[in-house]
């Protein structure tokens, strides 16, 4: 295979399947890095996936090691410059292992909700009729639970931990990607390349996964990063509650919780961990924000022609 | 004996007061070889017999036969062997993420065909299309030659009847007769039948040995090609239409 040069991204007629595919991808990369904004969110998202890989050579103490004459000590105090919290942890250490939390969260809930959102919308807009309304119908009862609160209920009847929330936050996540999905299919299933392709043979399920599910897949990516910020928030708020991640594991809303106790005193205690999960969230919204513009469809320029 | 038979076809979309005939009790048949034309204004039920005859029109009366058998509701992978259809707009007939391979091999993986790559540049090159065409995608190509990809996959499968519905009216007047010289070469090197709809005499008159007229559902008259050029139309919108091409 030749070098992967500019020139042969960039090559009209590409000679295999792999260089159009990866042509095709590198037109969307450029596209997006002409967006300032979604280069912000690039960054941040990267900056968290390179924190959560290399977490051991960034941090500088152990994020569990309690050293309690180190207690609470502000920000830019030597050898601590985010500050230790109550019992003397280096708070810097902490979030960047925090990192691999939040990641890890991101990661569980994206391969859940959206795919099982993506398989019933798909099913319901292209099989129609009878099956449309049970789906939907299954579909609004999820979306009538209030998230949080269903999220509760079921840390509560499960127990407390990651893998249990993650499990709460997909079983409430999901409905919108199934609507979204759902809405698009009903826009294709009518289509010539759908009826194209049934004419040729194709089963259901073929065309279902291999010719409608790629063009819903745009829309509903746009949806999970925009709403990752939202998912991320509300692990956080269940650390916070105390039903999520477990003490001593550095998860951002837990840090949060117990740096309550002190926010007047040592304010850097709850803030630092809730600037983490600021910028965390505005870079997933920036980043949601410029996938738009290169994966929807309709704001795509050159679709026809 | 006749390739397609059509007998008092009807198709109603909707049901009770809203009901649509769109098309009412057509009967035409179509031998072996033949090139057949059905000609009418929008909205005269002409695309919606080829849509019918595919499965992808409800059929609510009458019988379609294609070699003396008769098609129930379903259409297998047998009828797609041997049945294809073109489509009018060729922007909307191709996938737009698939590349122009990733389409023309997709017969071949349904139907268990190998061969794959060999099959896929012969097919580019039947329809006149260079083989570095092969891994591009539908947006990086003209109306004319997303046609030429459409009738190359058509023929992946190597089908006796292609549904010809308007495969030229998305197209310039130049490239629209490529295409229909395309389609006249193919149906002599393959000894394709052909059943092809159309709004245009001109079209049909160049392509047809046969043709039916369709007006509001109904096949008001069924001419042979020397009948249309020695003006022997005896319907009146048969001569209307006849007029207005002229």
């Amino acid at each position: 295979m030749k070098a992967l040069s500019r020139a042969w991204l960039l090559d009209p007629s590409p000679a295999s399947r792999g260089q159009a595919r990866l042509g095709q991808a590198y037109l969307g990369w450029l596209k997006l890095i002409r967006n300032p904004l979604a280069v912000a969110g690039v960054v941040i998202v990267g900056a968290l996936v390179v924190m959560a890989v290399a977490a051991p050579l960034l941090a500088t103490h152990d994020p569990i090691a309690q050293s309690l004459p180190d207690r609470l000590l502000p920000p830019l105090s030597p050898g601590h410059w985010l500050g230790t919290d109550e019992f003397g942890r280096d708070i810097y250490s902490r979030i960047v292992y925090g990192a691999r939390v939040t990641l890890y969260i991101v990661l569980l809930v994206t391969v859940t909700a959206p795919l099982f959102g993506l398989l019933i919308g798909v099913m319901a807009g292209y099989y129609g009729g009878a099956v449309d309304v049970a789906l939907m119908r299954f579909t609004d009862i999820f979306l009538a639970f209030p998230r949080l609160i269903l999220a509760l209920a079921f840390v509560a009847a499960l127990g407390p931990g990651i893998e249990n929330a993650v499990f709460a936050i997909a079983l409430t996540a999901w409905p919108p990607y199934a609507r979204v999905a759902r809405a698009e299919t009903l826009t294709i299933r009518g289509a010539d390349y759908i009826a194209a392709v049934r004419l040729q043979g194709a089963g259901s399920g073929r065309i279902l996964v291999s010719h409608v599910a790629p063009m819903c897949l745009p829309s509903v990516i746009i949806r999970v990063t925009l709403d990752m910020a939202g998912i991320i928030l509300t692990a956080a708020g269940l650390g916070f509650l105390g039903l999520g991640a477990q003490p001593p594991l550095p998860e951002w809303g837990l840090m949060i919780s117990s740096g309550r106790k002190f926010l007047f005193d040592q304010w850097w205690v709850a803030t630092m961990p809730g600037l983490a999960i600021f910028i965390v969230s505005l870079g997933f919204n920036l980043l949601g924000d410029g996938l738009r513009d290169v994966l929807d469809p309709r704001s795509a320029s050159g679709g026809k022609g | 004996m006749a390739l397609i038979e059509i007998d008092d076809l009807e198709v109603t979309f909707g049901s009770g007061a809203d009901a649509v005939r769109a098309v009412r009790g057509v009967s035409i048949s179509v031998a072996a070889k033949e090139s057949f034309g059905l000609v009418g204004e929008s909205g005269s039920g002409k695309s919606t017999v080829l849509r019918a005859i595919c499965g992808l029109a409800p059929i609510s009366g009458g019988a379609i036969r294609i070699n003396g058998a008769a098609l129930g509701s379903r259409r297998d992978k047998g009828f797609a062997r041997r049945v294809q259809m073109v489509f009018q707009d060729p922007y909307a007939s191709l996938h737009p993420k698939r590349t122009i391979d990733a389409t023309l091999a997709e017969p071949l993986t349904i139907h268990g065909l190998g061969g794959r790559d060999k099959r896929v540049v012969s097919a580019l090159e039947d329809v006149g299309l260079d083989p570095k065409f092969r891994f591009r995608y539908p947006h990086q190509l003209s109306g004319g030659q997303r046609q030429r990809v459409a009738i190359a996959r058509t023929l992946m499968l190597e089908p006796e009847i292609l549904l010809l519905d308007e495969p030229t009216s998305a197209l310039d007047a130049s490239v629209q007769a490529e295409v229909l010289n395309l389609l006249s070469r193919l149906r002599a090197a393959r000894g394709l039948t052909f059943l092809m709809v159309s709004h245009d005499l001109a079209v049909i008159d160049h392509m047809c040995d046969r043709l039916a007229v369709m007006q509001q559902g109904m096949v008001v008259e069924q001419i042979d090609r020397a009948a249309l050029a020695d003006d022997s139309a005896r319907d009146p919108y048969t001569r209307e239409l006849l007029a207005a091409s002229v």
